[in-house]
């Protein structure tokens, strides 16, 4: 018996050794299993705000302090059923909605910008965070958020429940030279944002684009033919700079939460 | 680990010295544009009000240079190696090695240019878009299909170990990127991934963990089974340890992706999930890196003059305690510290700096010599140096971010006497001036060394070069 006939493991261990097929397959089953058991189930199971085709976001249930089912569209806006039919109608704690054109025109700054490289978009349930930045993200809040942007640090405050904290003038200044306003700061100025015009043609593209999408797409009675053909006057003349106050206005105010509730399970 | 053969085998190396070469000169710029980010923040007039160079724009340039073009070549410089010399072939396919190497250069330009110009998807690690995605699926399973089918026709009959994890990478990567990379484009230049909120952040971070787990640490790990039992001119210590090694690790990485999100809007039993198996890690992983070390059993004399096994033996070191570290920034009550701060850059950077780069670099010097039939580099001493300067700039900067990342989660959830909050957030930031500082000082120790190893290979090849053709003149005339 050669050396290399001898086995120094297991049969099936030196068969895989021998066999490039065999240590392909057992391979790529091997580390296909971890992101199975994770991910696919958060497709299916309530609690993930996968809420496509179905109103109930497969059966979630937040219960309010009387132990009732909170109706879903309190948390998520449905224009047929609240009292605000349309998005420049809504009011906030109308419950989650999609960006309104000059917000998603905005968002798409934030994003070419790499903001969410030191600000998250994700309040954990900790008192510190509550009392620093509000009351704790929900799943639902980000249902629309193709290409989300909870960010994974803090090197800036978390800006999840930004809308109303500050006045659009405080924005501006703070944009355009941070160090104006807050001395310590070590954000880059952003006062270019001014002279740029908002990219009207790639916003309404990202519009249509988001109502095809094959998962939460936005609905097509809130991006309607007729909101989405409004768009381009809606933009005209805004700078970049007007489109992310827009955006940061618009983060977190969705949802009226209750205190007490428990919106996690 | 190789095949004797009555005649050598004339393997394909030109290819390889290529990835080599360009895998010193993308370490000496990742690492710079590194250092540059880092000054950014401790010094913000930096961005000098330019969009291209601002923080947002050229920290993801950063981490693409060196996760994709130093690790990338770092890695099919070896890989085309490792899997020429441990089954005594050449190459399946020289002309693909070549097409691999041209496209993923091409790849890195284009990320150099796309990245500062702020066409990104928005997805950390995965910034670059969709055009440039698809490119990297095709140039990815190129490389992949090459080398697996050079395992393929290897003359030595079991496939060797560095191989399998090679063989893991090449898979994971591949599910991973083509997942993760779904998006419906608006334009050339921009699109939007198909999924959204807890569904985009699972895969998002199934994605950032693994490119950790299979390509920063698998595709090192197979550099580690090739080149340290090679330097050190002892076989594995065991074989046993490392069959276990490589399929707890291909198993078990998989699922570590969610401790990324603890305490977020994802369930929280995803989380805990991704802990679990994260603290469970630690046995494989130490496993793996006593089986590294172990090899070196009656060579440790070798560590005081051989300065590459230097390398070789601190990236282990390395790579035992980010092993240890990780799990540890899993642990639900550590992570609800830890989590957004700059704890997690320094965890990072001890792999990649401390395990990743350092192994690599061993790899790349005793690379260097047999390709171009050295006895010696141009200068050990410089190897030394090299050696001191990454290991000490490595520990000033993971030592900064440690200190500073605790105090700045120990900052943000203390609470004085009345129940207020102590601190406003930007005090946090302006305790954070000194350790900025100091992190840029410890990446520019260590970009300092890449620069040393740079020219240390250059003139080694040069010097080659010339002894080559001068004993080839006589011969032609």
């Amino acid at each position: 018996m050669s050396d290399h006939d001898k086995i120094y493991s297991t049969q099936l261990q030196d068969k895989t050794e021998r066999s490039t097929l065999l240590m392909f397959v057992l391979t790529a089953i091997a580390v296909a299993i971890g992101g199975i058991v994770e991910i696919v189930p958060l497709f299916y199971l309530p609690n993930t705000a996968m809420c496509q085709n179905d109103p109930t976001c497969n059966n979630t249930q937040h219960k309010d302090l009387n132990g009732n089912v909170i109706p879903m569209d309190k948390i998520i806006w449905n224009p047929e059923t609240s009292a605000h039919k349309t998005l420049d109608d809504w009011q906030p704690g109308d419950g989650v909605r999609p960006y309104k054109a000059l917000e998603l025109a905005g968002r798409n700054v934030y994003i070419r910008e790499g903001c969410f490289l030191c600000h998250s978009q994700m309040i954990r349930p900790f008192r510190d965070e509550k009392d620093r930045y509000g009351h704790y993200s929900i799943a639902e809040e980000s249902m629309y958020d193709h290409t989300y942007q909870w960010g994974s640090k803090r090197t800036g405050p978390d800006l999840a429940r930004l809308a109303g904290k500050y006045s659009d003038e405080w924005h501006r200044r703070h944009l355009m030279y941070p160090r104006d306003v807050v001395p310590e700061s070590v954000m880059p100025n952003y006062f270019w944002l001014n002279d740029k015009k908002v990219d009207v043609a790639e916003t309404v593209e990202t519009m249509k684009v988001l109502t095809i999408m094959p998962f939460n797409p936005v609905p097509k009675t809130i991006y309607t033919d007729e909101y989405i053909a409004a768009a381009p006057a809606e933009l005209e003349g805004k700078t970049d700079m007007d489109a992310l106050i827009a955006y940061l206005q618009s983060m977190g105010n969705h949802v009226k939460f209750e205190e007490g509730v428990n919106y996690r399970d | 680990m190789e095949a004797n053969q009555a005649t050598p085998v004339k393997y394909d190396m030109e290819v390889v010295r290529w990835f080599t070469i360009a895998a010193a000169i993308y370490a000496c710029v990742g690492t710079l544009i590194g250092v540059y980010v880092a000054s950014e923040l401790a010094w913000p007039f930096l961005n000098f009000d330019l969009a291209e160079i601002s923080f947002g724009r050229l920290r993801p340039l950063h981490t693409n240079a060196v996760i994709f073009a130093f690790g990338g070549c770092a890695l099919m410089a070896t890989g085309f190696y490792i899997v020429q010399r441990t089954g005594a072939t050449k190459l399946w396919s020289n002309g693909l090695a070549w097409a691999t190497f041209i496209g993923w250069n091409l790849i890195i330009v284009s990320a150099v240019i796309t990245l500062p110009l702020g066409w990104t998807s928005g997805k950390e690690y995965a910034e670059l878009e969709w055009p440039i995605d698809i490119a990297i699926a095709v140039v990815w399973l190129m490389y992949g299909f090459n080398y697996i089918m050079t395992i393929g026709i290897r003359k030595t009959s079991h496939i060797y170990v560095s191989n399998w994890f090679t063989m893991g990478m090449i898979v994971m990567i591949t599910y991973l990127h083509v997942v993760n990379s779904m998006a419906i484009p608006v334009s050339l230049t921009n699109s939007f991934s198909i999924y959204s909120g807890v569904q985009d952040a699972m895969i998002q971070w199934w994605w950032g963990h693994n490119a950790v787990g299979f390509y920063l640490t698998g595709g090192f790990l197979a550099i580690m089974y090739y080149f340290v039992p090679k330097q050190a001119g002892r076989p594995v210590f065991s074989y046993r340890l490392s069959v276990l090694h490589f399929w707890a690790l291909t198993f078990g990485y998989v699922w570590l992706g969610a401790h990324h999100l603890q305490y977020t809007a994802l369930p929280d039993w995803t989380g805990s999930l991704g802990a679990a198996v994260s603290l469970a890690m630690i046995i494989p992983s130490w496993g793996g890196a006593m089986n590294g070390m172990m090899t070196l059993s009656g060579a440790w004399d070798r560590l005081r003059t051989d300065y590459i096994l230097r390398f070789l033996v601190v990236a282990l070191a390395f790579y035992a305690m980010s092993t240890f570290e990780g799990p540890v920034m899993s642990i639900k009550t550590v992570n609800a510290l830890s989590h957004y701060t700059d704890w997690t850059v320094g965890h990072v950077h001890s792999g990649a700096l401390g395990w990743m780069a350092m192994v690599a670099y061993g790899a790349m010097y005793h690379m260097v010599k047999k390709l171009w039939g050295v006895e010696k580099m141009y200068s050990e001493g410089l190897v030394n140096v090299h050696f001191w300067l990454a290991t000490i700039g490595t520990v000033v900067y993971v030592v900064a971010m440690w200190v500073s990342g605790i105090m700045q989660g120990l900052m943000w959830r203390d609470y004085d006497e009345y129940g207020t909050l102590t601190y406003t957030f930007v005090e946090s930031v302006s305790a954070m001036h000194p350790y900025y500082a100091m992190r840029a000082i410890g990446g520019l120790i260590f970009n300092i060394g890449t620069w040393i190893a740079l020219y240390n290979i250059v003139m080694t090849v040069r010097t080659a070069s010339a002894a080559r053709s001068a004993s080839a003149v006589p011969a032609n005339a």
